[in-house]
């Protein structure tokens, strides 16, 4: 069992309390999820620079001479274990091939112009104050709480994957083709960090997103080539989407207003949103694609 | 009246001073506000006592239920009224996955729509669903009359035994060894009873609904039969 929420505003003007609602919504799927917990958010774009979040190995301070080394080269924003590097996109690439060589105890975990990912063990309310999510800004954000039941309770299982450039993916369920499909995947070219399997739905998606397809049309062709039990809440750089599997074998729940789409495992989380007495409250069909998106 | 607030009360305590209830209890109607999801709500009655939730549910709301009338005024989670014995459960919104779930008695009425596996395994209850049902609906149902007045999803009826399902809109497909059968007279007679206890019975008529039922190849393993499996 595990909890999923997201949030996607369609009301600019919310902005200000996206972290807030967020972090409100996760607490409550805690009951689902108490052995750790993670955040996507997407807030502004940084005047064009790349963010890169990195997981340091142990808290803030204890990778010696990191964070000047860091700061000689980029912006960096430290929130408890996590770090944001601000930093032109072209130099990215070098950037993460030096830090690779230099501190390759610290992980990539997310990058992008706008998403910024924040994973630890611990209650999801704790692991939502270390970061102070409830003080971010931001358009959209998904959040996950994990049950762990299959493999131990470790920062690198916990949601959300990153794949891809401002992709990430949260997931509740197991698939069961996940090894067939990561070894395609590795055939095309991606790269996995764990043998997790809700990392190769977030990969799938990278490659058919790469490939040409949008979100939408990902999805759908996951549903071809993905087998096993899923409620996937994904997010892009201006998108948000949910897909269930054809038997709706995990809960999801759905509110829509003039200002929000909201996700949540239960309607609990939900509860808590502003507005909710007159959303549009509905469970997504299993099967079906449910996406949104401000760009273009 | 009592109004118990699940923002001040505790879900435990509400429920509580419901089982403590004699079976003839004249403190009826409770209304229950700040409902906010919770599961478990009004779960396990076993009186004669009427209970009016006004706001969404979450799990399992009315689960058990014997005797009591239930009033959801809203949308319910999974399971609502799951195995309830007898009395009435009124969803005034749209219902989660397995409403009305092995039900023994009593009837079931959700005014919306009911999503996957309506009146699973369902064992005597009468489930009445006035939009649509979702896929896998009525699967392995053994007693009681499941009423749509709207359509059904994929697989409706999968392996069921001997319960009756009334659908008046239409339905997708029919899971392995459902048919539908003409509506004989016992089967209007039940169809009749049943929307009359719902209180559509000047709303709807017996003739607009067509029935389904088991075709009894998957009783007792025949290899004649291996195919309907």
């Amino acid at each position: 069992m595990c909890g999923i929420v997201g949030l996607f505003l369609k009301n600019e003007a919310w902005a200000p309390d996206l972290g807030g609602l967020l972090a409100e919504m996760l607490g409550v799927m805690s009951d689902r999820g108490p052995d750790s917990a993670g955040f996507a958010i997407y807030s502004d774009d940084a005047a064009g620079l790349s963010k890169v979040t990195l997981r340091l190995p142990e808290v803030e301070g204890d990778v010696p001479g990191l964070l000047e080394q860091l700061g000689d080269r980029a912006g960096v924003v430290v929130r408890d274990t996590h770090a944001v590097v601000l930093l032109p996109p072209e130099e990215e690439p070098a950037f993460v091939a030096w830090l690779g060589q230099a501190f390759p105890q610290i992980a990539v975990v997310g990058r992008g112009r706008r998403m910024e990912i924040y994973k630890e063990v611990g209650s999801p309310r704790s692991v939502a104050r270390r970061f102070g999510l409830a003080d971010m800004a931001g358009t959209h954000g998904i959040g996950h709480t994990r049950m762990a039941t299959e493999s131990s309770v470790t920062t690198r299982g916990a949601h959300p994957f990153s794949t891809g450039a401002d992709q990430c993916l949260v997931h509740n369920g197991s698939l069961s083709n996940h090894n067939a499909v990561r070894r395609r995947l590795q055939y095309e070219g991606l790269s996995f960090e764990t043998e997790n399997d809700s990392e190769v739905a977030a990969g799938y998606l990278t490659w058919r997103m790469r490939e040409g397809e949008n979100l939408e049309g990902a999805l759908r062709a996951s549903l071809g080539d993905l087998d096993g039990f899923y409620t996937f809440v994904v997010g892009t750089e201006t998108g948000f989407a949910v897909l269930r599997d054809p038997i709706a074998c995990k809960p999801a729940v759905m509110a829509e207003t003039d200002d929000y789409v909201a996700f949540g495992s239960e309607y609990r989380a939900l509860a808590v949103l502003p507005g909710i007495d007159e959303a549009r409250v509905f469970e997504p069909e299993p099967a079906t694609v449910y996406a949104w998106d401000r760009g273009a | 009246m009592n109004t118990v607030d699940l923002a001040q009360t505790t879900l435990r305590e509400l429920n509580q001073a419901l089982h403590d209830l004699p079976v003839d209890t004249d403190e009826s109607p409770w209304r229950v506000i700040n409902p906010d999801g919770k599961h478990a709500i009004a779960a396990g009655l076993d009186a004669r006592v009427k209970v009016e939730v006004e706001g969404h549910v979450g799990y399992y709301c009315a689960g058990m239920n014997k005797q009591a009338t239930v009033v959801v005024r809203g949308n319910a989670g999974v399971g609502v009224a799951e195995n309830m014995m007898s009395g009435r459960v009124q969803v005034e919104g749209d219902a989660s996955q397995s409403a009305g779930a092995s039900g023994h008695g009593g009837l079931l009425v959700i005014a919306g729509d009911a999503s996957a596996r309506c009146g699973i395994s369902m064992k005597g209850v009468d489930i009445v669903v006035k939009g649509s049902v979702g896929p896998m609906s009525a699967f392995m149902a053994q007693a009681g009359n499941l009423v749509v007045l709207g359509g059904a999803g994929e697989n409706l009826g999968d392996s069921l035994y001997e319960a009756r399902l009334f659908v008046r809109g239409p339905v997708r497909s029919l899971g392995a060894d459902c048919i539908e059968k003409p509506l004989e007279p016992p089967d209007r007679a039940a169809l009749a009873r049943v929307l009359d206890a719902a209180g559509l019975a000047d709303d709807v008529a017996v003739e607009e609904f067509r029935l389904y039922g088991s075709a009894r190849r998957l009783y007792h393993f025949h290899v004649d039969n291996a195919d309907a499996y």
